[in-house]
C-alpha cells in the first residue's frame, strides 16, 4: 500500500517537474513529514513513560502490606529515575519547539508521572508535591555523545541543560488521578489492620477535595470527569473511616481485617483506578 | 506548602491563563469581522457584472487587508509569543478564512497560486515560527483548500455570465493544486478531511470544462485539451 503510494508520487512528481506549485508542495511534504515524525516519537515515549509510571504504582500499593517499606520506595525512587530519564528524551525532542504544539502527544505520559511521583511523594512526607518539586526534578545535562542523564548535581562544564515544564493543568489532572490510588491505598490498608492511614487519608483527600471545589470549572475540561471520581474515592474512605470509628471498639482488632475484606469486595474495585 | 495554598497557586494561574484568553476572543471577533466584509466585497465576482470590476474588487479587498494588519499586530501583543501553538486554536479558524481570502485576490489578479510568503506578508505575519507570529503550514494549506471549492464556483458563474475561457484556466489550476496535494502525506486530520473534499471541485470543474467542450464553446481548447 505504502509502496504503491511512493511510486505514484514519484510519477507524479517527475511528469511535472517545473511547476512552481509542485516544488512548493514538496517543501510542504518535508515539512509536515519532520513534524508528523516528530510527533509520533512523542506519542512512543509518552506511551513508555505510562507504562512505567504504572508499574511504580503497582509497587508502592505493595508498601502497605510488607515489613520493610523503605526498601520498596527506593525501588520505586530507581523507577522514577527511568521515567525522568525518558521525559527527558521527550525534552530533547522539544528542543527549540512550542511545547504547546506537541502537547496532545505527550500528556497522558506526564499525568501519570506526576501521578506516581506525587503518590511516593505522599507515602514518605504524607503531603502533597509541588508543582515546583515536580519540575525541579525534570532538569537533565546533556552530554555531547547525545545522551541524557537526570542531573543531581551542578552540571558539567560544556553540557547543556534542559529543562521540562510540567504544565499547571497536567498537574492537576495528575493529581486528580493520585486521589483513586489513595482510596485503594486507604482501603487495603484497613485490611493489613492499620488503623491510622485511613484517617490521615481521608483528611489529605478532603484537602484536595476541596482545593477541587475552589478551582471549580476555571481548570481544564476533563476537570469535571475527574471531580466525579474523585467525590466517589472520597465517599469511600469517608464511608471506611466511619466504620472504624463505629465498629473499631466493638470489634477484636484481629478480626477487624475480616470486617472489611468483606466490606471491599461490595465495592466496585475498578471504579476511580483510572 | 499545603495543599491549600497549592491549590490557590494553581488557580491563580488558571485564572491569569483565562483573561489572557478572553483577550484573544475580543480580537479575533473584530478580525472575523474583517474577514467578512473581505469576502463580502469578493463575492460580487460571482455576479455577472462582477466579471469586470474585478481588478477594482480586488485593489478593495486589498485596502481592507490593511485594516487586518492593524488588528492582527494587536492580537500579537496579547500573548508571549513562544506560545502561539498554547492558544492557537482560537486563530486558527479565521486564519484559514484570510489565507483562503488573500490567496483568492491573487488568483483572481494573477491567476496563480498564492505562495506562504505571500500570504505572511499581506497578512503582516512571518513565515517560520524562529520569528515570531508565524502561519502554520497546514493553515495555510487548509485557506488554499478553501480557495479550491470557491474556484469550482466561480468556473460554474463565469459560463453563466458568458466567460467560456475562465473554466478552462481554472480546471488547469485545480488539476495542478490536486497533484501538489497528492504530493503530501496526510495523517487523518481536519486537514486530512479538507482535502478529501477537493477531488469533489475537481469533478465539477471537469464537468464544466467537459459541458464547454462538446458544445464547441471551449474555443481555445488547446489550452484545457492536455487533460
Amino acid at each position: 500500500m505504502k509502496k504503491r503510494e511512493d511510486a505514484a508520487q514519484d510519477r507524479e512528481a517527475s511528469s511535472l517537474p517545473s511547476s512552481p506549485v509542485i516544488a512548493a508542495f514538496k517543501v510542504f511534504q518535508q515539512e509536515l513529514d519532520t513534524k508528523h515524525d516528530k510527533y509520533e516519537r512523542l506519542i512512543k515515549i509518552s506511551r513508555d513513560v505510562t507504562i512505567e509510571s504504572k508499574r511504580t504504582i503497582f509497587l508502592l500499593h505493595r508498601v502497605t502490606s510488607v515489613p520493610n517499606a523503605e526498601e520498596i520506595l527506593n525501588e520505586a525512587d530507581a523507577k522514577l529515575d527511568g521515567v525522568r530519564q525518558k521525559i527527558g528524551q521527550i525534552a530533547e525532542e522539544l528542543r527549540g519547539e512550542d511545547l504547546h504544539q506537541f502537547h496532545r502527544a505527550f500528556t497522558p505520559g506526564i499525568q501519570e508521572y506526576v501521578e506516581a511521583a506525587s503518590f511516593l511523594h505522599y507515602i514518605r512526607h504524607r503531603s502533597l508535591i509541588s508543582l515546583e518539586e515536580i519540575n525541579a526534578r525534570l532538569v537533565f545535562i546533556g552530554t555531547e555523545k547525545g545522551d541524557i542523564r537526570v542531573s543531581a548535581d551542578a552540571p558539567p562544564e560544556g553540557a547543556q541543560v534542559l529543562t521540562f515544564q510540567v504544565t499547571p493543568s497536567d498537574y492537576l489532572l495528575g493529581v486528580a488521578d493520585l486521589t483513586g490510588e489513595l482510596m485503594r491505598m486507604c482501603i487495603s490498608s484497613v485490611g493489613n489492620g492499620d488503623i491510622d492511614t485511613p484517617f490521615q487519608l481521608s483528611q489529605f483527600l478532603r484537602q484536595i477535595h476541596d482545593g477541587f471545589s475552589y478551582i471549580g470549572n476555571t481548570g481544564p475540561y476533563e476537570i469535571s470527569k475527574k471531580l466525579h471520581t474523585l467525590r466517589q474515592s472520597l465517599g469511600k474512605v469517608e464511608d471506611a473511616c466511619y466504620t472504624l470509628r463505629v465498629r473499631g471498639s466493638e470489634i477484636p482488632k484481629h478480626m477487624l481485617a475480616d470486617v472489611f475484606s468483606s466490606r471491599t469486595t461490595l465495592m466496585d474495585p475498578e471504579e476511580g483506578v483510572v | 506548602m499545603s495543599v491549600t495554598e497549592m491549590f490557590s497557586y494553581i488557580q491563580g494561574f488558571l485564572s491569569a491563563d483565562q483573561d489572557v484568553r478572553e483577550d484573544i476572543r475580543k480580537v479575533v471577533q473584530t478580525l472575523e469581522q474583517m474577514a467578512r466584509e473581505i469576502l463580502t466585497v469578493l463575492q460580487s465576482v460571482h455576479q455577472p457584472s462582477g466579471f469586470k470590476e474585478i481588478p477594482s474588487k480586488c485593489a478593495k479587498a486589498r485596502e481592507l487587508f490593511s485594516t487586518v494588519r492593524t488588528q492582527i499586530a494587536e492580537l500579537k501583543t496579547k500573548f508571549p509569543v513562544e506560545q502561539y501553538y498554547r492558544f492557537h486554536e482560537h486563530w486558527r479558524f479565521v486564519l484559514q478564512r484570510l489565507t483562503f481570502l488573500a490567496a483568492f485576490v491573487v488568483y483572481l489578479e494573477s491567476e496563480s497560486l498564492v505562495t506562504r510568503e505571500e500570504v505572511a506578508q499581506i497578512l503582516g505575519i512571518e513565515v517560520v515560527r524562529e520569528k515570531g507570529f508565524h502561519l502554520d503550514v497546514e493553515d495555510y494549506l487548509a485557506g488554499v483548500l478553501i480557495m479550491a471549492s470557491e474556484l469550482s464556483r466561480l468556473a460554474v458563474n463565469s459560463v453563466t455570465a458568458g466567460d467560456y475561457n475562465r473554466p478552462l484556466r481554472i480546471s488547469n489550476f485545480i488539476n495542478e493544486l490536486d497533484s501538489g496535494f497528492r504530493l503530501l502525506n496526510l495523517k487523518n486530520d481536519p486537514l486530512r478531511k479538507r482535502y478529501d473534499g477537493l477531488k469533489y471541485d475537481v469533478k465539477k470543474i471537469e464537468e464544466v470544462v467537459y459541458d464547454l467542450s462538446i458544445r464547441g464553446l471551449a474555443k481555445e481548447s488547446e489550452s484545457g485539451g492536455d487533460k
